[in-house]
């Protein structure tokens, strides 16, 4: 790859905070382009007749008619095209995996850099945002009610599509806000939550309707929502159910889930504590156990929350992280360190229970295992013992349990997925479609996206099928 | 946003209010909680439902003053409104179908245990209730009590009223006399339910506790609720908040509900002194 910074094959880079800077902030690390930026950016796009972009998108966004809006200088139509599929593009532009999607089929990146499309989605959401466009309804106004749980990255994207097909949508929320991960999980630094709520508005703006603090399942169950006249339901509740290892010492003070680490500090902003009352407490010295882009996200926000030293511990190689590479860099250009083939078999504590400790074995890889991985095995005779008084365990969670239990006829697999139909997310529960992690389990914001969008389409064709199309 | 309908004075830092909560009350049950926050830069905490009219669409909840939520929620009046007030969550307290149950309730955990005698009542259970307090004037919901109870007993711990003593010396008393009793249901502070389950172990008599961990959410989400139950790890969430008294770890549920005692005490003195108070709606950066 050249390194010449005007080269036509290199990405034009994104600004961003200075790490020295940074590390003390909640602020966004990643800047944007400013408007040169983006026009140098835009004149890398060769237009393909055959955009394999598009089809590596999970939402399906017109890439090459957005970018060649942004050639001919109108972003405005540029944020148009994009909202006609993707009712989150401001949340897309940074979260979303551009490399192994849109970006890994981009024709450039056979001799270069692929277009960056997610910094250009990002420009083009941003002056969207910032110049109150909002999305447009295409469907004639239908009479029938069409219930979501959950108002995460599934829930919102299939609230946004049904509503721009004309059905009445109401969202109902667990939490006190609308957003799911994207608001407890995803991290300021990384997601600004006044653009998650200003994209959430712009739903509103088109007729969604967002009742926060109904816990389907406990204030209201699916039966009750058909009972009050729901055509159907999209049931998007993610994956919330935290996983724990299962090692002597878990339940130490100073011992954290990821989600609850990240919901006091992103949702309940224990990092102002004590203006806010919600607390939280860091140590000299944490441990995040895993290596996907949740535990990048719990040890880059350790640092800002003023703690000394942060390590990420993982019992596989840098080979296996499922991190995205981004966060990755950001997380050692910030000074994390990393401890590969580690893997924690004791969690030590003191005796009014707080973590002091942890002691850890080196692997190393063996045959693969169930996930095509290589298996990590321990070396015998190799433990040591980590001076760590905060642990955060970043190791993945399960599909949240509240909406199957209390659900008849709703079927799930036996680590708690629903069970759906691939096509159109239909449950075994007639009327009742689910996607994104809680059918998966974990995975990306793009990826329950895309399940989202799917199950709209499909709960049109089954209203339609059912009701007559008024 | 969650109105407060009715607002009672039990004791000098003891009150219950009456909330517009029609979604909550429709599902509400006995042992069931809410999470509650006050404004936006409150924490959410459990607390366990008193009562729910399902007709009126209201909730009953008692708070007692411990720290600067507590407080905050007592000092709002009538008409005032929660921000959030999420449920009914948790599992429903455990109910017998025959026999003889004594619940235990101490300071304001005995109004929560109302309604679990009350449904039990219904059912035709017996039930004898052994309320108390740390002194006569902190003691709350004695004729509510004695209304759904079969026998209503009061224990002291300055003998002010009642027995002198731990609301567990008169259930201790009542095994020594040899009174038959199938199951025991204690809410109340930790250190009155752990006592519970160790004065009815030898018998083998069935306890139930309704333990209160710290939680965020009070959903299954987070994990923080989690305790040691037979060995297991369980979430007071969502499994709970009813438990087998003779299972549960307390030591280390103790623990766990210290894990923030210094930051509570920061949190409480600073409402104390009107330092920095957050305001209903507003932000918290200044």
């Amino acid at each position: 790859m050249a390194d010449r910074k005007d080269d036509r094959w290199v990405k034009t880079p994104i600004a961003q905070q200075p790490v020295e800077a940074r590390i003390k902030n909640f602020n966004e690390v990643a800047l944007g382009y400013s408007d040169d930026d983006m026009k140098r950016e835009a004149a890398r796009c060769l237009k393909c007749k055959n955009p394999k972009c598009e089809e590596g998108c999970p939402v399906n966004v017109p890439i090459r008619e957005f970018i060649e809006h942004l050639q001919n200088d109108d972003v405005e139509a540029a944020v148009h095209s994009i909202l006609s599929t993707n009712s989150l593009p401001a949340i897309c532009g940074r979260v979303c995996p551009q490399e192994e999607q849109c970006e890994l089929v981009c024709v450039l990146s056979k001799r270069g850099d692929p277009v960056g499309i997610g910094r250009l989605e990002r420009y083009v959401a941003d002056y969207g945002i910032e110049n109150n466009i909002g999305m447009e309804t295409v469907g004639e106004s239908k009479s029938h009610k069409v219930a979501v749980v959950g108002s995460g990255p599934a829930g919102l994207t299939a609230a946004g599509d049904l509503a721009r097909m004309g059905y009445q949508v109401t969202v109902f929320e667990a939490l006190h806000v609308p957003g799911g991960v994207l608001m407890y999980g995803i991290p300021e630094f990384r997601l600004p939550k006044d653009l998650v709520q200003r994209e959430i508005a712009n739903l509103e703006a088109m007729g969604v309707e967002i009742r926060p603090n109904v816990v389907v399942g406990a204030t209201l169950t699916i039966d009750d929502l058909f009972e009050e006249g729901y055509a159907a339901v999209f049931v998007g509740s993610g994956a919330g159910l935290p996983k724990f290892v299962g090692i002597p010492g878990e339940n130490l003070l100073g011992v954290y889930s990821a989600n609850e680490f990240l919901t006091r500090i992103n949702l309940m902003k224990a990092y102002q504590f004590p203006e806010c009352d919600t607390p939280v407490k860091i140590g000299r010295s944490v441990a995040v156990i895993g290596a996907g882009n949740t535990a990048m996200d719990s040890a880059r926000t350790a640092l800002r929350s003023g703690a000394e030293e942060v390590h990420i511990v993982y019992r596989r190689s840098d080979q296996e992280m499922t991190a995205r590479i981004e966060e990755y860099e950001h997380a050692i250009a910030e000074g994390i360190q990393f401890h590969w083939l580690t893997n924690p078999i004791e969690f030590l504590g003191d005796e009014d229970g707080w973590l002091r400790g942890m002691r850890c074995v080196q692997m190393e890889l063996g045959e693969p295992d169930a996930s095509g991985r290589a298996r990590p095995v321990p070396i015998e005779g190799s433990e040591f013992e980590m001076d760590v008084d905060t642990v955060v365990l970043a190791l993945g969670t399960n599909p949240n349990p509240l909406v199957p239990r209390y659900t008849p006829g709703l079927e799930t697999e036996s680590w708690g997925g629903i069970i759906t139909e691939e096509e159109t997310g239909h449950t075994k529960r007639e009327g009742v479609f689910a996607g994104g992690d809680v059918v998966t389990g974990a995975a990306t914001v793009i990826l329950a996206m895309g399940a989202g969008k799917q199950a709209a389409t499909a709960i049109d064709e089954y209203i339609q099928k059912k009701y007559g199309s008024k | 946003m969650y109105r407060i309908i009715n607002k009672r004075d039990l004791t000098d830092i003891t009150k219950l209010f009456e909330v517009d909560a029609p979604l909550v009350a429709r599902r509400a049950q006995a042992g069931h909680f809410v999470m509650v926050r006050v404004a936006e830069c409150g924490e959410r905490i459990p607390i366990t439902i008193a009562d729910y009219d399902r007709e009126a669409g209201t909730v009953t909840i008692v708070v007692q003053e411990a720290g600067k939520t507590s407080a905050w929620i007592n000092a709002l009046e009538e008409g005032d409104e929660f921000v959030d007030f999420v449920g009914p969550l948790g599992q429903v307290a455990p109910m017998a179908d025959s026999g003889h149950v004594v619940l235990l309730g101490g300071g304001f955990g005995v109004a929560p245990i109302h309604p679990v005698a009350r449904d039990l009542k219904e059912k035709g259970v017996e039930v004898t209730s052994i309320i108390g307090a740390r002194s006569e004037d902190l003691l709350i919901f004695e004729d509510e009590m004695a209304r759904v109870s079969d026998r209503v007993l009061v224990a002291t711990d300055d003998g002010s009223k009642g027995t002198h003593g731990f609301v567990t010396d008169v259930l201790d008393a009542m095994i020594e006399d040899g009174e038959s009793i199938d199951e025991v249901i204690a809410i109340g502070p930790m250190p009155m339910m752990e006592a519970t389950a160790k004065v009815t172990r030898p018998h083998g008599i069935t306890t139930w506790v309704s333990m209160d961990p710290i939680m965020v959410d009070g959903t299954g989400m987070c994990g923080v609720c989690r305790l040691t139950v037979g060995g297991e790890m369980k979430f007071g969430c969502v499994d709970g908040p009813f438990f087998d008294g003779h299972q549960v770890d307390f030591e280390e549920a103790h623990k766990r509900v210290k894990m923030y005692e210094s930051e509570e005490r920061i949190a409480y003195e600073r409402y104390q002194n009107n330092e920095k108070v957050c305001q209903r709606g507003g932000g918290c950066d200044g």
